[in-house]
């Protein structure tokens, strides 16, 4: 078997005298879609921040590829190809949709002041380039999106700005996409459309890892290869949807049920 | 897409200068009332009608015959005023105010970094320009530019404290800049202390820009035709590239920087990075204004470049409209030529400004001419 995409050993952070995580260990592998389930404040987002380099742990360390990530700052963490979003999006209301996507590849955009300012016909061709790869991306998506890539995200239904999140955050082609709740104020059918189209851009890109953070057991049961279930920022469970739902520890916390 | 008639972009183009000029060479008080309501009424109900959508439509399509036709009216302008001297330094100023005005475009505008010490860029590139013209054979050209890196390289001094802070505190701190740098020269012999220093003339291929043009049949120029001319030609260099920034892959990092820091480092940007690209851009762009302006007016003091002037640098770039370079020029205009020619509010002139601003803020926040959308391709879509 080949070694983990990414691993968490040990991982720990402190708020003040709260343990958001404590101890946490956690892998996924290339291709996988790992679910991260859990009750409120057990820890699930500040697991993406740590990894991310917004959050520096107390203790323990992040592995990715092979590389200690553990004090990369957010921008490092992202050059290496780990994408995100946001629990509350995190849009540019104000722009375009393109804008934003372009955002999401800002990493790959030519930045030089020759080609901005002055060869102007440069850009252009770039410009198309990009124009094209956003609408590829949001295609698996929408069909009626590429056709408002230049109308302000402050124009679209909930579901569509979900769409553009994710969308940004797979426009580099990143090697792990971490989705922080994806359902959050959405009905559950825009849910299970989201997720329906997620897999299909996981199955043309098999490389693609990840790890979604999700409340409604359906979308996980659904669409999650493995569950790891959070509680109090440790791990208490771990294994696929049916083991890890029977688990009494699981259903202690979780479910709020007493264990029979 | 449909060719539309070049007509409208054309007609606000007139209209506008027309407005400048006439602003400029009115003489009776009522005139200059009657065309500031006019013009601001006429700018409030054009945008409630449309108006200015269709115009800006229009002139985006035709950029290219626009922007040519808009540098030349300009010209034009001037020509008109060739001898008229109060009314050129006026239109001079005006110029400086929208090209550092400009500078605070890019740092405020776009990047979202405060700067309440404009002012005190404008002052290092005078004070720069004055020294260097006093003290070295540089071509006179080149301490225009050289006044611009001055102020960005002087600018770096606040780079650290403001990297670190947000929003008031980073005011604060260039507040404290602003004031600290009038201080500076206040108390520095060297620099002329509080009565300032003189400041030769540019000169550009041997011609002395400080003598008026006399031809051969002693018809004669107002020597601030020469100024204004060169002015124009760094201003249009400067909108340009300005208009430019914001349509470029560096354009959209910059709104990102403004909007979301932590989105944006969550892709990989690297804010402190862009802000210093544009708090640079801005002072050097302020440190330009402020060598022309040394230059313009052949002597310059602390008390030019005090904090009411970066106040009122500020409150042209939000009456404008904050991120959109071309309500600078209007709002230019109604802050600096409206109270030399209204006497009657001459001394009420800052009480005008802030109830202006204010007006503004409550009643179009977006400013006179307010930002648009990204125009990726302004002669339509791909």
């Amino acid at each position: 078997m080949t070694a983990p995409l990414l691993v968490a050993a040990g991982l720990s952070v402190r708020f003040g005298g709260v343990r958001a995580l404590d101890g946490f260990d956690v892998e996924i592998r290339t291709g996988e879609l790992l679910g991260l389930i859990g009750p409120n404040g057990s820890g699930k987002t500040t697991f993406f921040n740590t990894v991310t380099g917004f959050v520096t742990p107390a203790g323990g360390k992040v592995m990715f590829a092979g590389e200690d990530i553990t004090a990369l700052a957010a921008r490092h963490v992202a050059r290496r190809g780990v994408a995100r979003t946001f629990q509350r999006l995190r849009l540019l209301t104000e722009l375009s949709v393109f804008d934003n996507l372009m955002l999401g590849q800002h990493l790959v955009l030519d930045h030089g002041v020759w080609t901005n300012l002055f060869a102007r016909w440069r850009l252009r061709n770039q410009l198309r380039a990009q124009i094209e790869a956003a609408r590829g991306v949001l295609s698996h998506f929408s069909a009626t999106l590429p056709d408002r890539l230049f109308e302000p995200v402050a124009a679209l239904t909930m579901i569509d700005r979900r769409r553009v999140e994710v969308c940004r955050a797979l426009m580099r082609a990143p090697r792990l996409l971490l989705l922080d709740e994806p359902s959050a104020g959405m009905t559950p059918d825009e849910t299970a459309e989201l997720m329906g189209d997620l897999q299909n851009v996981k199955a043309a890109r098999p490389d693609l890892a990840v790890i979604l953070i999700e409340h409604d057991m359906g979308v996980i049961e659904s669409a999650a290869d493995r569950c790891v279930v959070l509680d109090y920022g440790r791990k208490i469970a771990e294994g696929d949807y049916a083991t890890v739902t029977r688990d009494p520890a699981v259903r202690r916390a979780y479910l709020g049920e007493e264990a029979d | 897409m449909k060719p539309s008639s070049i007509l409208p972009a054309l007609l606000a183009l007139a209209l506008g200068a027309g407005a400048t000029l006439g602003l400029l060479l009115a003489e009776q008080q009522w005139h200059v009332a009657t065309l500031a309501i006019v013009a601001v009424a006429a700018l409030f109900v054009g945008g409630r009608l449309g108006l200015g959508d269709r115009v800006y439509r229009n002139a985006e399509a035709h950029h290219r015959i626009v922007m040519p036709a808009a540098w030349t009216l300009a010209a034009f302008v001037i020509f008109a005023l060739r001898g008229h001297d109060f009314e050129l330094l006026m239109l001079c100023t005006t110029m400086l105010y929208v090209l550092a005005g400009l500078g605070l475009t890019v740092q405020f505008g776009y990047a979202g970094v405060v700067n309440f010490a404009a002012a005190a860029f404008v002052g290092v590139g005078a004070y720069t320009a004055a020294v260097t013209m006093t003290h070295t054979g540089m071509p006179h050209l080149l301490v225009v530019l050289a006044s611009g890196v001055v102020a960005a390289i002087i600018g770096s001094v606040l780079l650290l404290p403001l990297l670190r802070t947000r929003g008031h505190y980073a005011a604060l701190i260039t507040i404290a800049f602003g004031i600290l740098f009038r201080t500076f020269l206040e108390v520095n012999d060297t620099l002329g202390g509080p009565q300032g220093l003189k400041v030769p003339a540019f000169t550009l291929l041997g011609h002395d820009f400080n003598e008026a043009i006399v031809f051969a049949d002693e018809t004669e120029w107002s020597f601030y035709t020469g100024y204004a001319l060169l002015i124009l030609v760094v201003l249009g260099a400067a909108y340009t590239l300005v208009r430019r920034l914001e349509r470029s892959w560096i354009g959209v990092g910059l709104d990102a920087v403004r909007l979301d820091e932590t989105a944006a480092s969550a892709f990989g940007l690297n804010a402190a990075a862009w802000k210093i690209a544009a708090f640079s851009i801005g002072n050097f762009l302020a440190g330009v204004a402020g060598a022309l302006y040394a230059m313009l007016t052949a002597f310059i003091a602390p008390a030019n470049f005090a904090l009411g002037d970066s106040l009122i640098l500020v409150s042209i770039v939000i009456l404008g409209g904050l991120g959109n370079p071309l309500g600078l020029l209007p709002a230019a205009l109604i802050v600096v030529v409206l109270p030399e020619k209204l006497q009657v509010i001459q001394e009420y002139r800052f009480l005008l400004f802030s109830a202006l601003v204010i007006a503004i803020l409550l009643l179009r926040p977006g400013g006179l001419i307010p930002r648009r959308a990204r125009l990726w391709f302004p002669g339509g879509r791909p």
